[in-house]
């Protein structure tokens, strides 16, 4: 029953994760998405430049992207890009539309829908020819 | 705010003796605490108590339980315990809320689980003792915004007139009790403290739309420093912390628009 005092010290101290609201997972999702595309950016500005300094080191350099791995990521930047974008939009309405705030978790149930539905028909038409190179043994 | 500790050398008892007998129809739930001493911790803490709550109980009875009948040392403010002082402002169970509005009721596990209930204090201000932080740069945020009416010319001989329908253009942020729920539960705020903060840029609100008032300008521009109403990050964790149930983001929101469209 009463004043069993049991120090337990098991979490850190720091203190645990504030347990927020839908729009704050939004937006971390979106710092997430955001940098990750930034990376993207700069290797991509960096291997595209090679084609002024010699064409044949940019076709080597992007024939090496062709594999299964890149593929993935690929998938993954368009995801990234995609609820970015999405995202993005819901985060003006939030801002410049007087109702936005009032219909912000409708946004983001509707930027997730569109999400997926984009999503599922585009990384399997993605996929397809790395599935056919692999298990097919195309040309 | 409550009384500091009656007799801090025997910190295992409370100030009011023993623990009464469990009432009838009360669950027995642990109570975790974040604590810290500063005269004795290094690093803060976490403390359990096992105790038993009625399910009409609100998490501030528990905290009193344990106060007055196990640890005395427990610090925490709350002053009119009935949701209107916006003193009992704390991290219940990872949100914001006011220890006086949250019932045990809500809080239960389901079935056949042990409850426990974890208390921590409020992010983002430095913490003086357990529940207990310091207030001031949340108060400064607050001051800064000129929260009062400011006009120009002859006073009026009699009152300021206004309509109901300029009353209502800013009666949501007149709600506003100061408990700083909504401030710190903002995740600029952890990370950027000289953020205004979500309950500034209420109160700011309050007096840019109100008819009467012609500071609005001079507050604008206030909020228009980089510290101002553009770091909001539109998480909403401000709007759902509101024990007031103001809508916060939306009015940071219409700040952020008056600053883009009304001049």
């Amino acid at each position: 029953m009463a004043s069993s005092t049991t120090a337990a010290s098991a979490v850190a101290s720091g203190g645990k994760l504030y347990r927020g609201d839908l729009g704050m997972w939004s937006w971390v999702a979106h710092r997430i998405t955001g940098v990750a595309t930034f990376f993207f950016l700069f290797a991509h500005v960096l291997d595209t430049a090679l084609v002024r300094v010699s064409p044949n080191i940019y076709d080597e350099t992007i024939a090496t992207y062709k594999n299964p791995l890149v593929n993935l990521m690929e998938i993954g930047l368009v995801g990234a890009v995609l609820y970015h974008a999405l995202n993005g939009i819901r985060v003006m309405l939030v801002d410049f539309w007087s109702k936005g705030p009032k219909y912000q978790r409708v946004m983001l149930w509707a930027t997730l829908a569109i999400w997926f539905a984009v999503m599922v028909p585009g990384a399997y038409f993605m996929i397809l020819r790395t599935a056919k190179t692999l298990l097919g043994g195309g040309h | 705010m409550t009384a500091v500790a009656e007799n801090p050398t025997t910190s295992a008892s409370g100030s009011r003796g023993e623990l009464p007998p469990a009432p009838e129809g009360s669950i027995a739930v642990t109570v975790k605490l974040h604590r810290f001493n500063p005269e004795v911790d290094s690093e803060p803490r976490w403390e359990s108590f096992d105790i038993h709550a009625l399910p009409t109980d609100r998490v501030l009875n528990l905290l009193h339980t344990i106060k007055w009948y196990v640890d005395g040392t427990l610090t925490f403010r709350r002053s009119c315990a009935h949701g209107v002082c916006g003193s009992d402002a704390m991290r219940i169970n990872g949100v914001n809320r006011l220890a006086c509005k949250v019932l045990v009721k809500d809080l239960l596990a389901s079935k056949g689980k042990h409850t426990t209930i974890t208390i921590e204090p409020i992010k983002g201000l430095p913490v003086n003792k357990d529940l207990l932080v310091n207030m001031d740069p949340f108060l400064d945020a607050f001051k800064a915004v000129k929260p009062f009416l400011i006009t120009y010319g002859n006073e009026p001989t009699q009152e300021r007139i206004q309509s109901a329908a300029d009353r209502e253009r800013f009666d949501d942020t007149t709600k506003c009790i100061l408990c700083a729920c909504c401030t710190t539960s903002c995740p600029v705020f952890w990370t950027e403290g000289t953020y205004f903060g979500p309950a500034a840029i209420v109160n700011a609100h309050r007096f840019i739309f109100d008819s009467r008032d012609e500071g609005a300008e001079e507050r604008l521009d206030i909020l228009n420093d980089v510290d101002g109403v553009w770091r909001c990050r539109t998480t909403f964790n401000c709007t759902d912390a509101c024990p007031r149930g103001i809508q916060v983001t939306k009015a940071i929101q219409e700040v952020k628009r008056a600053l883009l469209f009304r001049r």
